[in-house]
């Protein structure tokens, strides 16, 4: 028999939002012992289905239809007060932030212990001795030292093993991970799903896990339901939707990943050195009346070259220095020492005022598509912001925005709009077009597809790809995801605490890595080679 | 530990030195001669006099000079002379001094305590009719001046019922000493700390329910309640222990505000402190008690911070020694 | 606009803004009103509330009528409120600003600097500061301006602080953007909605300041003031309530208002500056 039924269920919307409702009439079951992959993009209901299952949806959501059946038990029927007693000890959460997820002021055992707490569960004594025992068993280290901490003492992916201790605590038939590696970096996410599957088998829980990402739901699915716009387009076994996708929405997500196996090479022969960074370092200290801070080395020694139509990928995981790296060569952080290039112009050693008027060689485009267009001004004036700055006439800089609104596939009566009237992918889109205002030789991607949903990435990489072939422009790209960077550059440095460890033309990277940290990132790529599609031959969306 | 305290021990030292600075300008602030302005209203006519205040505090030589003096004097804990009432500063002060420590204490803890409780009480109860009698009462109050809360009490509590006394610090000539003397004080005690505490346990109670409100939304608490913890331990142990951080931050910023307050209940209620020896000064124009009195509040202020770290250190984790 | 509107819906807020604009009507009619001085010995001395009709509120221990002194109080205490709130926003903004946008070291100065005039007993300060430079109108505001800059220059420099890190702060810098244009043209306009609020509760809180230092003999000699009224009646409490309540009535609902209002603006201004971040 199932663990979880669900059976017809709708989830109502408040009546002011754009929809009616969160889901509709979704049906799905987890057997014991299974996993079930629940994917979608942003707003496909993935996440209120879990917290519907948990009784915890916010007041302003109701569901309207259907049964939620664990065990046969309908958990819609439940008062408040039975439904508390459900959660915790027979069905348990892990959520996607494990940096908010805890308690800030109180110590991992007293945590963990509420949860015995909250049932009755065990005297107090045992309740500690089980708190420890939980500690060790997701793996974590020192499991005494551990429980005494605080959460801020603890990594992310520290915090997230603590966080499964909690959700395993009253052993519960049923286990919701939401995003639970989305915070992680990839090779933490790898440990956390390796410990999540083993648990799972060990002892028998059914787990349903939401994910967006279809590199997870190859690692561990065993069933798959794809939700789009709070309605389940297609449910099978996770091999089935993965190879043989039947419904028109799960063919187009799948086709959006990025594969990890290169394109052919780009001819780059007899082109001219665009950008060439040498010898950078950067070192953060922290600042204290008494004592010294302690050094970071964001940047240490970093150099490498791009040429005219190149894309260099910058990779590495948080804290690696990449994205310092990347706002050093713009010099919104000043480097310690290094030298940076823009042709033959040297931008290293200007100060800011002297660097103003060469600003224009080099642009940026920034992650969060949602931080970086100024809430006060209207798209064109955004664009025509940089031209502006340099000297050119007002009506010709705003003519220019128009121009180059059709350039990144909007309408260039859009111009006169505000950034909030737009989706995320057209502001990155506005982003891109505000960089470009200035023609510049070299472009600085910052994760400039992170924020964005599969579909929507793919279609921001393929322009970024048009635009470098039309108007010849090197590009670093600085990225975590390695798919990504697959489909992207030409060359890949790999980086480390601060250091390029490995820089290689992307296809030899990929084949032959040589640092071993590059071939834990490769083996840590969730789904690996199993899925994804290549970018140039991805069909129009 | 140690050495958490030992940098705010520094750091309140360098506070006090700028502040012993400040005073030090203050007076020469002042239109006119400062000797005349050192010697109040008392002796500004004897020349003979002046030219020995000039040479006690240097007036004729450099000011960095002056200054060093005055330091000096700081430093030995004196705080300079009243010549109105002829005494040292630091002794009419230090006489001074414990009632409004009594004070200002009692209604520090009083409206620390009761905003945070009816802060609590109101964000549990959002919404709800006791909810918003707090948020109404916390609005009045946070609009009344407390001179005028402190005179309309007095006519109501005192004059016409007769509940505590009228003014003073303790019962005059009735000679109680140990346990009943006390309670003599905590009885006069209780209508000054409640006057000067109302503005702030307004302000915490406004503080505190803002901060739970805020702090239910949170990720951690969602986590609480997803382990199947029941909704008054959520509130107890992940709702209030955190949104009680922010209020404890105000509290210490406010501790000057309280000092402040203090002038004008010791005034309204004649309760025997520094404030109301500011009080006095300010109506003689003696400026050494003045800025003396000035210059000990500011220490009180920064003893308060002191204790209000230390309490933040006690709740929150987070901080580190020496951050 | 959806401000506007916001505001509109807020019950308290619009109750506030009814008595604010009632005061500012009064204080702006008065010298009409009641063209003679307050100070004018009107009638005999401590006719109770409505014991004569000409004299609505009374008179108080020298036969001033109280309604007069209502009247010319408003006008001082919203002046005083206004002027010095004014001119604490004139320290308290740039200075905000500078720190917020250099960082390091000015950061440090500067924060330093603010953090020893927030340790002060600020109302101790002020009445050091209009003690020794003689009480007047100039004094006061200056003393009130003095003391109530820090949480300003706070405020601002967090703003300042978030928004420089910003990516469309950091934008602007790339496009070649000189500061001075970043910071008039991008930083600051983004924090005006918060120092609206935070004004118009300065102007509340000012309000009190200047009714304390009255209340303790330290207003202008030339001018009455509802603080001034409370310390005069307070010697003859028992016998004439009247003439210490209404002033303390007075300030009461000018210094609500001010707050429901800054509340109200606050509740209207946040949600968008929500959507922003």
């Amino acid at each position: 028999m199932a663990v979880l039924e669900v059976d017809g269920l709708t989830l109502a919307l408040p009546t002011s939002g754009d929809r009616a409702s969160a889901i509709q009439n979704l049906s799905l079951t987890v057997e014991r012992g299974e996993t079930l992959c629940v994917v979608g993009e942003s707003g496909s209901g993935k996440s209120m289905t879990a917290l519907a299952v948990m009784g915890l949806l916010p007041r302003t959501v109701q569901a309207t239809a259907g049964t939620i059946r664990l065990d046969g038990r309908d958990l819609l029927k439940l008062s408040e007060r039975e439904m508390r007693d459900v959660r915790g000890r027979e069905v348990s959460m892990i959520f996607q932030e494990p940096m908010t997820s805890l308690n800030p002021v109180m110590r991992v055992s007293d945590q963990i212990v509420e949860a015995f707490e909250a049932h009755g569960a065990l005297d107090a004594r045992r309740r500690r001795d089980r708190t420890r025992e939980l500690i060790a068993e997701v793996g974590l280290p020192d499991p005494e030292a551990i429980a005494r901490a605080y959460p801020h003492e603890l990594s992310g992916g520290q915090r997230q093993r603590v966080m499964i201790a909690m959700a395993l605590a009253m052993e519960p038939k049923l286990i919701i991970a939401d995003e639970p590696t989305t915070a992680l970096d990839v090779t933490t996410q790898a440990q956390i799903l390796r410990l999540l599957d083993g648990l799972r088998k060990k002892h028998g829980t059914a787990v349903l896990f939401i994910t967006h990402d279809f590199g997870v739901v190859s690692e561990i699915a065993d069933r798959v339901a794809v939700l789009q716009h709070g309605i389940c387009v297609e449910t099978g076994r996770a091999e089935d939707v993965l190879r043989r996708p039947q419904h028109d929405y799960t063919k187009r997500l799948l086709a959006a990943v990025p594969s990890l196996i290169p394109p052919p090479p780009k001819d780059l022969r007899g082109a001219a050195r665009a950008f060439d960074v040498s010898g950078l370092s950067k070192t953060y200290k922290g600042r204290g009346l008494f004592r010294r801070g302690r050094e970071v080395k964001a940047a240490d020694d970093v150099s490498f070259a791009i040429q005219r139509g190149e894309t260099l990928g910058l990779v590495g995981e948080s804290g690696s220095g990449k994205s310092t790296v990347g706002r050093c060569v713009m010099r919104l952080i000043e480097p310690d020492s290094g030298s940076i290039k823009v042709g033959d112009v040297s931008i290293g050693g200007l100060s800011q005022r002297q660097l103003r008027p060469l600003r224009r060689r080099i642009q940026m485009v920034f992650q969060d598509p949602f931080a970086s267009l100024n809430p006060r001004r209207t798209v064109g004036r955004i664009i025509a912001e940089g031209p502006i700055a340099q000297g050119v006439p007002k009506a010709e800089a705003m003519a220019k925005a128009r121009t180059l609104l059709d350039l990144v596939g909007l309408r260039a009566e859009v111009a006169s709009r505000f950034p909030h009237e737009f989706s995320g992918g057209q502001r990155q889109r506005i982003g891109i077009a505000r960089a470009l205002a200035l023609d510049p030789e070299v472009l600085v991607a910052d994760e400039p597809v992170s924020a964005l949903d599969v579909s929507v990435q793919a279609q921001i990489l393929a322009l970024m790809q048009d635009l470098q072939k039309r108007l010849g422009l090197a590009i670093l790209f600085v990225t975590h995801d390695l798919r990504v960077a697959a489909q992207m550059c030409d060359r890949i440095a790999v980086m480390q605490k601060g250091r390029i460890v490995e820089l290689q033309p992307t296809a030899a990277l990929f084949r032959d890595p040589q640092h071993a940290y590059t071939r834990a990132l490769l083996a840590s790529v969730p789904g690996g080679a199993n899925v994804g599609a290549r970018l140039d031959l991805a069909g129009p969306l | 530990m140690l050495r958490f305290l030992l940098s705010r021990f520094a750091k309140g030292i360098v506070v006090l030195l700028a502040i012993a600075i400040l005073n030090f300008f203050l007076i020469r602030l002042a239109p006119g001669d400062p000797a005349v302005v050192m010697a109040g209203e008392a002796g500004a006519a004897d020349q003979a006099f002046l030219d020995q205040l000039r040479t006690r505090f240097g007036l004729d030589r450099p000011l960095v000079e002056q200054l060093g003096i005055y330091l000096k004097g700081i430093a030995s804990l004196d705080l300079g002379f009243s010549y109105r009432q002829n005494r040292s500063v630091a002794s009419l002060i230090g006489e001074r001094l414990p009632a409004t420590l009594l004070l200002t204490g009692t209604a520090f803890a009083i409206s620390l305590g009761l905003g945070i409780l009816f802060g609590a009480l109101a964000a549990a109860r959002a919404g709800r009719p006791a909810d918003t009698l707090i948020t109404l009462g916390a609005l009045v109050f946070y609009a009344t001046p407390l001179f005028w809360i402190a005179l309309m009490s007095q006519i109501v509590f005192s004059l016409k019922l007769g509940l505590v006394p009228n003014v003073g610090y303790e019962t005059i000539g009735a000679g109680h000493t140990g346990f009943a003397r006390a309670l003599d004080i905590g009885h006069h005690l209780i209508l000054p700390a409640l006057t000067l505490g109302l503005f702030f346990t307004a302000l915490y109670a406004r503080m505190m329910r803002a901060s739970m409100l805020e702090t239910a939304g949170a990720d951690y608490v969602r986590t609480a309640r997803a382990k199947g913890v029941g909704p008054a331990a959520v509130t107890r142990r992940h709702v209030a222990r955190n949104a009680v951080l922010p209020v404890v931050t105000l509290a210490g910023l406010q501790a000057g505000q309280i000092v402040g307050g203090a002038v004008l209940t010791e005034t309204v209620f004649a309760w025997p402190g520094i404030g109301r020896l500011m009080f006095e000064a300010l109506a003689q124009r003696d400026y050494q008690v003045l800025l003396g009195v000035f210059f000990v509040s500011s220490a009180m202020v920064v003893g308060f911070n002191i204790l209000t770290d230390l309490v933040y250190r006690l709740v929150d984790p987070r901080i580190e020694a020496g951050a | 606009m959806t401000v506007l509107r916001q505001f509109a819906r807020n019950r308290g807020a619009l109750i506030g803004l009814a008595i604010l604009l009632a005061v500012v009507a009064v204080a702006m009619v008065g010298p009409w009103w009641f063209p003679q001085s307050p100070w004018r010995m009107a009638g005999r001395p401590f006719l109770a509330p409505g014991a004569n009709e000409r004299f609505l509120l009374g008179t108080d221990a020298l036969g001033r009528d109280v309604a007069a002194g209502l009247v010319h109080g408003a006008r001082v205490s919203l002046g005083i409120g206004l002027v010095s709130t004014a001119a604490a926003l004139l320290i308290g903004v740039p200075l905000g600003a500078l720190a917020g946008y250099a960082g390091g070291i000015v950061d440090d100065l500067a924060m330093r600097f603010t953090e020893l005039f927030q340790t002060i007993p600020s109302f101790a300060l002020a009445i050091v500061l209009v003690a020794i430079l003689q009480p007047s109108i100039g004094s006061i505001v200056l003393a009130i301006a003095l003391v109530s800059w820090p949480p300003v220059t706070r405020l601002v420099r967090g703003e300042v602080l978030s928004l420089r890190s910003r990516d469309y702060v950091l934008a602007a810098r790339t496009l070649g953007q000189s500061t001075t244009r970043i910071v008039f043209g991008v930083v600051l306009p983004n924090t005006v909605a918060p120092i609206i609020v935070m004004a118009s509760l300065m102007v509340a809180s000012a309000i009190l300041l200047e009714s304390a230092l009255s209340f303790l003999g330290l207003g202008d000699p030339n001018l009455m003031t509802w603080g001034y009224m409370i310390g005069a009646g307070r010697t003859r409490l028992i016998d004439a309530w009247w003439i210490s309540f209404f002033p303390g009535l007075a300030i009461f609902l000018t210094v609500l208002a001010l707050n429901l209002v800054g509340e109200g603006l606050s509740d209207a201004l946040n949600p968008r500056l929500a959507r922003e971040r």
